[in-house]
């Protein structure tokens, strides 16, 4: 359709139209709260609830033996006779690089928080405090890897390359998707839980029939890891020994669910019915995080097949921009995982071990400072959609009836510039 | 009252008269649901009764079948329209077809809600219309409220069938406020309504265009036509009488859903009328709904979704045969 054609589109009747009215997004619905008595209904069989706390909660600090860590939350580096190898190499070029990456994820993902705030977007999913499992896990792959991420992975869709300013169609409400996933290997973001881990293990099924070296690996929640098409994905990837790292960020929360309301055991350990290894790392530690992945990727590679990571971690933020984290969990909770800030611990070490020094703290700020700009910049410019693009791409090969509906399409928008001639 | 509300104290009147009803679902108990349409139903009833459940949709269905099994009357909530599917298999093979297999011995009251429709700018999977995938089943009942007041009475009748039933709850009018009087002696569940009496057209629409409905008659009386309005409420059963006796009256019909018209409910109404009122039809039954595409981004849901002037243009389409 014809710019002109668009301008001279007016609604002939509709005076209460929708056009310009204030949308409001899902889920900040917020109905007044319910003031209503206790009722006599209330009916409580304590004995078999089964809200009871778990026994064992899986534990989420440094002293839980299980927990990989090569950094402290202090920023101390600690000694891994298993995961040290992996990371022994690192320059302070790609230790700084780490940090880069970090800083300017969590800027890109302040900016788009905002900008929904100012109504640029119509919903963020942020990723505050997921920072380190998202870096350390997404420079762990090489280019000819594939990447299928849930839909919180802006910082390992930075690390394989992907312009951030591409995340943000789909929050603008532009498009369902907004980039090409072949050119770096890194898949749309997929909303409905847990259907891409079954994805990933089929195309490293494919990686491994064409014999190639290359290695997948699968981004869920500790909420995805209830549904059952998580549980099919272990399955298929353990029978057919896929190359696949299945990589859970458990950040403590599904909406409003506690891990507890999902899995009664720490997550990494369900590998083990499956018959493959799982490792809980500590997820703010991008060196940690680094390291376990690029040993998991490898073992994917040299044809021993898939193993689950589990990157104990936390949401700092809300759920997404429609949610309100008030409304079920403390702040206490929050205020104790600040601590463990994976920006910061990584700071303390790379000051301490005189990886970087102040000027390099200085142009990064400068840095992030552009990235904010050009990010603002490029989602105020982004145009709305041509009404067209609807019918574009149902189909591959084109399709009769989606032909005849653009067509009376085309006629009914054409309708209207007729009226304003007329 | 609130739609939203009033399905929330619909389900609270339901769990006070009834210990066999249960909530079920993902946030529906300490953050109320993503609607806040359970707000305080588990602060009230406890985890017993009201069910945060594991992120899991086939899982919710298909324990639900079990618990219906032993006795109870299951409520669950699935979060979006667009999520249902995981669970679909459940309803399907399951829900749908035991009472039949068992030879009526089993029944299954069990309402499965799901948030559905556009119209609020979310992102994909949060605005779809599926109702025509659950009619198209035997063995399920598909309703949905258009207002507040049916919202409450129509959760009644449905915690209340022994059948299965799908209950659509219009997303995007959750949020409009009508009268409820909670003393009401409702109507049969699965009756259509004359929301507004005209002579010239019948309009038919549930859910959440209904509204857009009666908005489309009063632009149309400005213009001198008297556009008939039907709430059908109910997909499956469908109410055809009602519907033909409106369209013996005025002799036109235009049936008006968000979802893709293609194989759509309207599709279904369009060949019944045909057949029960082939002679009194001054011009074809006319659909309006979603084009045969994905649901699109927000930024062109207007574009897609049924609108006044669609609405309007169907109708003067009708007109002029
Ligand atoms: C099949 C399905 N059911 C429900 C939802 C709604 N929903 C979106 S995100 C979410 C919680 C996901 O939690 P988790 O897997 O832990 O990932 P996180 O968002 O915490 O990273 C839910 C319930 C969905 N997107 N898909």
């Amino acid at each position: 359709m014809t710019v002109e054609s668009t301008a001279a589109r007016k609604p002939r009747r509709s005076a209460g139209s929708k056009t310009g009215t204030t949308r409001t997004t899902a889920q900040s619905a917020d109905a007044p709260a319910v003031d209503a008595p206790a009722t006599a209904a209330k009916r409580v069989t304590a004995k078999r609830a089964a809200t009871k706390k778990p026994a064992a909660k899986p534990a989420g600090t440094g002293a839980d033996p299980d927990l990989v860590q090569l950094l402290t939350p202090e920023g101390r580096r600690i000694k891994n006779a298993a995961y040290d190898p992996y990371v022994a190499a690192l320059t302070s070029d790609e230790l700084r690089g780490l940090y880069r990456d970090m800083v300017l994820t969590r800027r890109f993902d302040a900016e788009a928080t905002s900008l929904q705030r100012q109504g640029e977007l119509g919903l963020w999913a942020s990723l505050l405090g997921q920072e380190a499992a998202q870096i350390g896990s997404g420079r762990a792959t090489r280019p000819d890897d594939y990447v299928f991420p849930t839909y919180r992975e802006h910082g390992v869709a930075w690390c394989r390359d992907v312009d951030p300013t591409n995340l943000l169609g789909m929050f603008r409400g532009v498009n369902n998707g907004g980039w090409d996933p072949s050119i770096n290997n890194f898949h749309l973001y997929t909303i409905v839980i847990g259907s891409q881990t079954l994805h990933a293990t089929g195309y490293a099924m494919g990686v491994a029939k064409d014999g190639a070296d290359s290695a997948v690996i699968a981004y869920f929640g500790d909420g995805a890891s209830s549904q059952g098409d998580v549980a099919e994905s272990f399955t298929f990837a353990s029978v057919y020994n896929a190359p696949v790292v299945f990589f859970c960020q458990n950040n403590q929360w599904a909406i409003s669910e506690p891990t507890e309301r999902q899995t009664r055991v720490p997550l990494y350990q369900r590998a083990q019915g499956y018959g493959f290894p799982g490792v809980r790392v500590d997820g703010n530690d991008v060196l940690a995080v680094l390291a376990v992945t690029r040993w998991a990727l490898e073992r994917a590679r040299r044809g021993e097949g898939p193993t689950l990571v589990e990157a104990f971690t936390y949401r700092m933020g809300d759920h997404t921009t429609s949610d309100d984290a008030s409304r079920y969990r403390h702040d206490d909770e929050r205020v104790a995982w600040e601590a463990k800030d994976p920006i910061a611990r990584l700071r303390t070490y790379l000051e301490a071990s005189n990886h970087a020094d102040e000027g390099f703290f200085a142009e990064l700020e400068a840095e992030s400072e552009s990235l904010g700009r050009r990010v603002r910049e490029v989602v105020r410019a982004m145009p709305d959609p041509d009404p067209f693009a609807m019918f574009e791409h149902t189909y591959a090969d084109g399709h009769a009836l989606v032909d005849e509906e653009r067509a009376q399409f085309a006629a009914y928008q054409a309708s209207f510039a007729d009226v304003e001639e007329a | 009252m609130a739609l939203a509300k009033a399905i929330n104290e619909s389900l609270r009147k339901a769990l006070e008269s009834d210990p066999k009803v249960l909530i079920m679902g993902e946030d529906v108990g300490k953050l109320g649901g993503v609607f806040r349409v359970t707000d305080g139903l588990q602060k009230d009833f406890g985890e017993d009764r009201v069910i945060d459940t594991p992120l899991a949709e086939s899982g919710i269905v298909g324990t639900a079948i079990g618990l219906a099994l032993r006795g109870y009357r299951p409520v669950v909530e699935i979060q979006f329209d667009g999520f249902v599917f995981p669970a679909y298999d459940q309803i399907v093979t399951q829900l749908a077809k035991m009472h039949a297999r068992a030879l009526g011995k089993i029944k299954l009251p069990i309402v499965i809600r799901i948030p559905y429709g556009g119209g609020i700018g979310a992102v994909e999977h949060h605005s779809e219309s599926p109702e025509a995938l659950f009619a198209h089943v035997a063995g399920l009942k598909v309703v949905s409220p258009a207002n507040a007041s049916d919202a409450y009475w129509m959760m009644q009748q449905a915690i209340q069938s022994n059948d299965p039933v799908i209950f659509f709850e219009p997303k995007r009018r959750y949020w409009d406020k009508a009268e409820v009087d909670v003393e009401a002696i409702p109507g049969p569940l699965h009756k259509a309504k004359v929301v507004r009496e005209g002579t010239d057209l019948t309009l038919a629409a549930y859910g959440p265009m209904v509204k857009l409905c009666l908005e489309v008659a009063n632009a149309a009386a400005e213009e001198g036509r008297s556009l008939e309005v039907l709430d059908l409420r109910s997909v499956s059963p469908l109410d055809f009488d009602t519907v033909q006796a409106s369209v013996e009256k005025t002799r036109r019909l235009v049936v008006v859903h968000e979802a893709p018209v293609f194989f759509g409910s309207g599709a279904e109404i369009a060949a019944r009328i045909t057949e029960r009122c082939f002679y009194h039809l001054e011009a074809p039954v006319l659909r309006v709904g979603g084009y045969h595409a994905p649901y699109p981004p927000a930024r062109l849901e207007d574009e897609y979704l049924p609108s006044l002037d669609r609405v309007l243009d169907a109708v003067d389409r009708s007109f002029a045969y």
